[in-house]
């Protein structure tokens, strides 16, 4: 518990410690604390900027789809429109085609009757023919008797 | 300890004697009864020995223990800071980074919230103040009985392990806080201005006797208080270890109840260490904020 050397030896180590801490120590320390800091800070910022991106992002997403669902539900019903004005079309079109082939197939009755008729008509001449020539015993000339039995055709 | 080697005076005579390195001078004669023939440069092997080796005489266990202390406070932080700054780019620091960065934050905000002026030297003051004399302090913990005893079979008369309870270095320590304060008091205020800080108020340059000696006390008060606080502190709580270390000669029961309350005082003086540590930088950074600021 002497006072002796040990005093101004205890100072000028103290004074040592200070020096060297002032100068090795505490300048790098709160350095890396300060840059340590800025960069959390610039981090933070960064974050919060790529937030706000997020969310603008979010909205052109959302604005984009809603355009897109009214655009589709725009086609949607233009091609409704569209298929009834084909349904309606092609309906019009097979009643014309329609239309058209009973017309054909009654003039080709027509036709085929009046053929059938013609030869019925030809075959009866033979007939009426062969039965007066029977009922005349002779036989009529079909040359000379050419204008007659037309009359006759004719009549039938 | 046996009884018989040592009385609880000695014992206790002999834990608050630091190792002594001095001079004896021609003629003395020693402990042992030796008279010297010549003066000699030796290690004091009695309390009276070392209080004959007068100024010129050096405490070997404190400057020793101190120096060892401040050397590793300074060699874990410096090496802290060189990792410091390169993980300051790449990333998340680790354990020992992360303690020193915390600790270092902490004085920087304690420097920052009392200490008004800009001066780059008051922060690594208190930094080296609060972990030098933390760590000093924290001896105290030890065991009482280990290092003494084992530098004991190494052959040295006496080892004080907890450099703070020598006024020395506390001395030491406010003694150069001191020397700033004048030195920046000067700086600032010019000596003019610490002249008339000292003997102009509080009464004005009609009562300068009173000035002088009012001001006069308030300076001195300043380092002898530092250095008194945290010896007596760290005194009164070794003289404690070393009566509970007393009783541990006393049978079983002391013994034990011995053992208890070393564990309670010693949870007990974790706060005392730290609390003194943190005191006296605080005051420090007190004091030179009133040597940087100009009074009226």
């Amino acid at each position: 518990m002497n006072i002796n050397m040990t005093l101004i030896g205890q100072s000028i180590t103290f004074a040592i410690f200070v020096w060297f801490c002032m100068k090795f120590v505490w300048p790098p320390i709160v350095g890396a604390l300060e840059a340590r800091k800025k960069l959390i800070a610039d981090g933070l910022a960064a974050a919060d900027r790529g937030k706000h991106e997020l969310e603008l992002a979010a909205k052109r997403a959302s604005e984009t789809m809603h355009d897109a669902k009214l655009k589709a539900s725009e086609i949607i019903a233009q091609a409704d429109k569209r298929a009834s004005q084909i349904v309606e079309e092609s309906k019009g079109a097979a009643k014309v085609e329609g239309e058209r082939m009973i017309t054909a197939a009654k003039a080709e009755i027509e036709q085929e009757s009046h053929r059938a008729r013609e030869a019925l008509r030809g075959d009866v001449a033979a007939l009426v023919i062969a039965g007066a020539a029977k009922v005349l015993r002779r036989e009529v000339d079909a040359k000379a008797h050419a204008d007659l039995l037309e009359a006759i055709k004719n009549e039938l | 300890m046996s009884a018989e080697a040592h009385t609880s005076t000695e014992y206790i005579k002999h834990h608050l004697q630091n190792l002594t390195y001095g001079q004896l001078p021609a003629g003395y004669q020693r402990g042992d009864g030796e008279v010297l023939q010549g003066s000699t440069w030796t290690l004091a092997h009695t309390a009276r020995e070392a209080k004959d080796m007068g100024f010129m005489a050096i405490n070997v266990d404190t400057m020793g223990f101190s120096i060892l202390l401040g050397a590793l406070f300074l060699y874990l932080f410096h090496k802290v800071a060189k990792l410091a700054s390169k993980s300051a780019v790449s990333g998340a620091p680790s354990g020992l980074v992360n303690f020193v960065e915390w600790v270092v934050e902490f004085i920087d905000s304690s420097v920052k919230g009392s200490f008004t002026a800009r001066n780059p030297m008051v922060a690594p003051l208190a930094l080296t103040i609060f972990i030098w004399i933390f760590l000093m302090n924290l001896m105290d913990l030890l065991p009482i009985d280990w290092l003494p005893r084992l530098s004991g079979a190494l052959g040295l008369p006496f080892l004080k392990v907890v450099p703070s309870t020598d006024p020395n270095a506390t001395f030491g320590m406010s003694l150069t806080v001191f020397a700033l304060v004048i030195y920046y008091s000067i700086k600032m205020k010019g000596v003019g201005g610490f002249v008339g800080e000292l003997t102009l108020q509080p009464f004005g340059k009609w009562g300068m006797p009173a000035n002088l000696l009012l001001e006069g006390v308030n300076l001195i008060a300043k380092p002898v208080s530092l250095a008194l606080r945290l010896f007596g502190n760290m005194y009164a709580g070794e003289m404690i270890f070393i009566l509970i270390a007393i009783m541990f000669s006393g049978g079983t029961v002391l013994a034990l109840t011995g053992g208890v309350l070393q564990w309670a005082w010693a949870v007990f003086h974790i706060l005392i260490i730290t609390l003194q540590a943190f005191i006296f930088m605080t005051l420090t950074i007190v004091y030179l904020d009133m040597a940087h600021q100009e009074h009226h």
